[in-house]
C-alpha cells in the first residue's frame, strides 16, 4: 500500500541554475519525512519531480523500487496537495473528491459512496453537496486531503498545505495531518518553510539549502546535533561567535575568539567554522565561570511567561541572548546590569558553513 | 456620477455625460426607434405618407411568408416561403459558423494561455493581429481569390494530390460560411483566451495528479472554466455573422442567398425602407432568441457572458 521513495544522485537544472544539487536520500514507505528549508531551496522542485511534473536533469527517482523515468503524473502512485490546493470551484465538493474514482471509471453511486466516507475520515460530515466557496480555510484543507486519499496513494506529497491558514487552525491540522498519516499508513513527503512544523510532525527531516539537501536525520538528532552551521540557524536560535579552531581532544575543541577562548564539541574533519550555543542553553551568572563565560551588559530583558529572554552586549560589541527558564521565584534580571553569561561546553558545538556548491 | 464631478468639475462632467447621452440617445436608440416605427407604416409615394393609408399595421411583416418555394432536405420535401427559407438558413448557417469559429479557437487559445511560453506570446499575438491591419474586404476578397475554380486552394490540393478534379467552392454556403469564420474567428479567440488564462495551472496539474488523461482535463476542467468566454465568443461570432453583408455580398454563390442581403434588396433596390426595416428587426429578434436559447441549453447566465 505505501511505498518507500529513494533519490539517488538527483539534480535538477533550470537553465544555468542547478535548483537541485545532486540529492540522495531514501526514505521509507510509511515514514512522515519533511523536507525544510527556506524558499528557493529547491525542495518544491524535489516534490515535483517525485509527482512527475518535472523531470530530474540528472539521477534516478524509485518509488517502491521502481525507476519511474518517463512516467507522467496521472501514472504515478502518488497524490499532490497543491500549495492553494487547486480544488475544482466549479463541482460540488463530493465530485472533487471523487475526481479521481471518476478517472478510474468508478460508478456514480459508488463514487458517492466512496467520497462520503473519505468526508466523514476528515471530519466534514453533511458537506458533499456544498460548493468549495461555502467552505472555510481549514475544511477546503481536509477537502483536498480527502481529494487525495481518494486515489489510495502510496505516496502523499504534501507542498507547503498550512501556509495559507491561521496560527490555531494550522497547530490543529498539523495534529490532524499526523493522525490521519498514521491511520492511513501512507507515506507522506511534507514540505515547509517552518521549521515548527517539520519538527513536529516528521519522523525525519531533511534540511535543505541551495538544492542541497544538508542533513538528514530524526527532528531531535537536526536540533541537538546539527551538522553544520545553515542547519543551526535555520533550525533555532543561536549565539554565534567566530573565531580559531586551537587545540582539541575526545571531540571537544578550543575556540579563540576575540572575547576569549571557548571549549566546544566539534565533529571529525571540521578544520573550519563558527562556535553555535543555543539561547536556552546560556546562564547568566553574577561571577566569572571556571570556562566559557563571558562578562556582559544586560539589554533588554523580556518576560514571557514561560521564559525570560536576556538580551546582553559583550565589552566588544558582541550581541547575546539568553532564554532563561522561569522558576516562579519572580527573580528577573535586571536591564543594565553587569553579569557574566556563561555555558557549558557540551552545550555549544563548533560548526562549518553550509555544504554549498563551489563557484 | 457625483465621483466624476468632484474630480474634474461641473465643466467637464457635464461635457462627459452630455457627449455620451448624445451618442447613445441620438446616434443611437433615436435612429433604430425611428426605422422600428417606420416598420410598422406600409410603403407610400411621398404624397400619401400621413394620408389617411398611412396607418400602422404588420403587413410589412407578413411579407415574409410571400412567395413559396420547393425545399428539400434530409427526404423531406414541402414549400416554404422564400425568405423565410434564407432567413432559417442564415440562422442555421450563423450556427455552423460559430461552431467552426469555437473548433477553430479552442485549441490555439490553451496553446495561448497554457503551453506558449511567455516570450514567444507577443510573436504569437501579433501574428494573430496582422491579418487586421488589411481592411475586411480585401480580406474576404482574397477568399473569392482563394476559393474560384482555377484558384489556388483548387492548385494546391491538386498538386498534392488530395483531389484529381477541381471543387467547385463557390456553391450554395460553403464560400459564406469559410469567409465568415476567417472574418470573425477573433472575436471567439480573445474572449476565450482570456478566460482560459484566468485558470490556475494548479487545476490542471490536479487533476492530471488525480490520474486524469488529456481529454478529461479538457472536458471536467479547461472547458467548464471556459465557458463564460465561450458564450460571449459565441454570441458575437453568431450576431456579427448573421448580421454580415459585406462577406455575402463580395463572395457569395448564387444559391446561397444571406438574409442582410434579402434586407439590402428590399432597401436598396426596392426602395421599400418600411419592409426593410420590418425584416432588419426580425433577424434582430430571431437571434436574440437563439442566442437566449442557447444560453439556455449550455447552462450560462447573461452575468457570466459580461464578465
Amino acid at each position: 500500500m505505501s511505498a518507500g521513495i529513494d533519490l539517488e544522485n538527483v539534480c535538477c537544472d533550470f537553465g544555468n541554475f542547478r535548483a537541485v544539487d545532486n540529492v540522495n536520500v531514501s526514505i521509507q514507505p510509511g515514514e512522515f519525512f519533511s523536507f525544510l528549508g527556506p524558499s528557493g531551496c529547491g525542495k518544491t522542485t524535489i516534490l515535483r519531480m517525485i509527482s512527475g511534473f518535472t523531470d530530474p536533469t540528472k539521477g534516478v527517482i524509485r518509488i517502491g523500487g521502481t525507476d519511474v523515468k518517463g512516467q507522467r503524473p496521472n501514472q504515478r502512485p502518488t497524490a499532490l496537495i497543491f500549495q492553494n490546493l487547486a480544488l475544482f470551484p466549479l463541482m460540488p465538493i463530493w465530485e472533487n473528491i471523487a475526481f479521481g474514482l471518476e478517472v478510474r471509471g468508478v460508478p456514480k453511486a459508488a463514487r458517492r459512496k466512496r467520497a462520503e466516507e473519505l468526508l466523514a475520515l476528515v471530519d466534514l460530515h453533511d458537506s458533499a453537496d456544498k460548493m468549495v466557496s461555502q467552505l472555510s480555510g481549514g475544511q477546503k484543507q481536509r477537502v483536498a486531503i480527502a481529494r487525495a486519499l481518494a486515489v489510495e496513494p502510496s505516496v502523499m506529497l504534501l507542498d507547503e498545505p498550512l501556509s495559507a491558514l491561521d496560527l490555531k487552525l494550522r497547530q490543529h491540522m498539523r495534529a490532524e495531518l499526523r493522525a490521519i498519516q498514521k491511520r492511513t499508513g501512507v507515506t507522506f513527503i511534507y514540505i515547509t518553510h517552518d521549521q515548527g512544523e517539520a519538527l513536529a510532525m516528521s519522523d525525519r527531516v531533511g534540511v535543505m539549502s541551495q538544492g542541497r539537501l544538508q542533513q538528514v536525520a530524526g527532528p531531535r538528532e537536526i536540533y541537538n546535533n546539527p551538522v553544520n552551521g545553515f542547519v543551526a540557524s535555520f533550525v533555532g536560535e543561536n549565539n554565534i561567535l567566530t573565531g580559531e579552531i586551537g587545540p582539541r581532544a575526545d571531540g571537544m575543541a578550543a575556540f579563540q575568539t576575540a572575547l576569549g577562548t571557548f571549549r566546544a564539541r566539534i565533529a571529525d574533519g571540521v578544520t573550519a567554522g563558527k562556535l553555535y550555543v543555543r539561547p536556552e542553553f546560556m546562564t547568566l551568572q553574577s561571577t566569572a565561570g571556571a570556562e566559557n563565560s563571558v562578562p556582559v551588559t544586560l539589554g533588554e530583558v523580556a518576560f514571557e511567561g514561560n521564559f525570560i529572554s536576556a538580551h546582553a552586549t559583550t565589552d566588544s560589541g558582541v550581541e547575546m541572548v539568553a532564554e532563561l527558564r522561569n522558576d516562579g521565584t519572580g527573580s528577573i534580571p535586571q536591564s543594565g546590569a553587569r553579569m557574566h553569561m556563561a555555558f557549558e561546553a557540551s552545550a555549544a558545538a563548533i560548526l562549518p558553513d553550509a555544504n554549498v556548491a563551489k563557484g | 456620477m457625483s465621483e466624476l464631478y468632484r474630480r474634474y468639475g461641473r465643466g467637464l462632467t457635464f461635457l462627459f455625460v452630455g457627449l455620451t447621452a448624445f451618442w447613445l440617445l441620438v446616434l443611437v436608440i433615436l435612429p433604430d426607434f425611428k426605422l422600428l416605427e417606420s416598420s410598422f407604416r406600409p410603403y407610400l409615394p411621398v404624397a400619401e405618407v400621413g394620408g389617411p393609408r398611412d396607418v400602422y399595421s404588420l403587413g410589412n411583416y407578413a411579407q415574409i411568408f410571400g412567395n413559396a418555394v420547393d425545399f428539400n432536405t434530409f427526404g423531406l420535401h414541402f414549400q416554404i416561403p422564400a425568405r423565410v427559407k434564407v432567413f432559417v438558413l442564415t440562422i442555421i448557417f450563423s450556427g455552423l459558423v460559430t461552431l467552426i469559429a469555437f473548433l477553430l479557437a479552442y485549441p490555439l487559445c490553451f496553446y495561448l494561455a497554457k503551453v506558449a511560453s511567455n516570450r514567444s506570446l507577443p510573436t504569437l499575438f501579433l501574428l494573430l493581429f496582422v491579418p487586421l491591419w488589411v481592411s475586411e474586404v480585401l480580406r474576404s476578397f482574397a477568399w473569392y481569390i482563394i476559393l474560384t475554380l482555377k484558384g489556388p486552394l483548387n492548385a494546391l490540393l491538386m498538386t498534392l494530390g488530395v483531389i484529381d478534379k477541381e471543387i467547385r467552392w463557390i456553391d450554395g454556403y460553403s464560400p459564406v460560411v469559410i469567409t465568415l469564420v476567417y472574418a470573425y474567428v477573433l472575436f471567439m479567440v480573445f474572449p476565450v483566451y482570456n478566460s482560459m488564462q484566468s485558470l490556475d495551472n494548479n487545476q490542471i496539474e490536479a487533476a492530471e495528479d488525480l490520474g486524469a488523461p488529456w481529454w478529461r482535463i479538457h472536458w471536467r476542467i479547461v472547458l467548464p472554466h471556459s465557458k463564460p468566454g465561450i458564450a460571449s465568443g459565441s454570441v458575437m461570432v453568431f450576431m456579427l455573422s448573421a448580421g454580415s453583408l459585406l462577406v455575402p455580398a463580395l463572395i457569395n454563390s448564387t444559391t446561397g442567398n444571406w438574409f442582410t442581403q434579402t434586407i439590402q434588396g428590399i432597401m436598396m433596390d426596392g426602395q421599400d425602407w418600411n419592409a426593410g426595416a420590418a425584416f432588419a428587426f426580425m433577424l434582430l429578434l430571431f437571434c436574440t432568441l437563439a442566442v437566449i436559447l442557447a444560453m439556455r441549453v449550455f447552462g450560462v447566465k447573461l452575468s457570466d457572458i459580461a464578465k
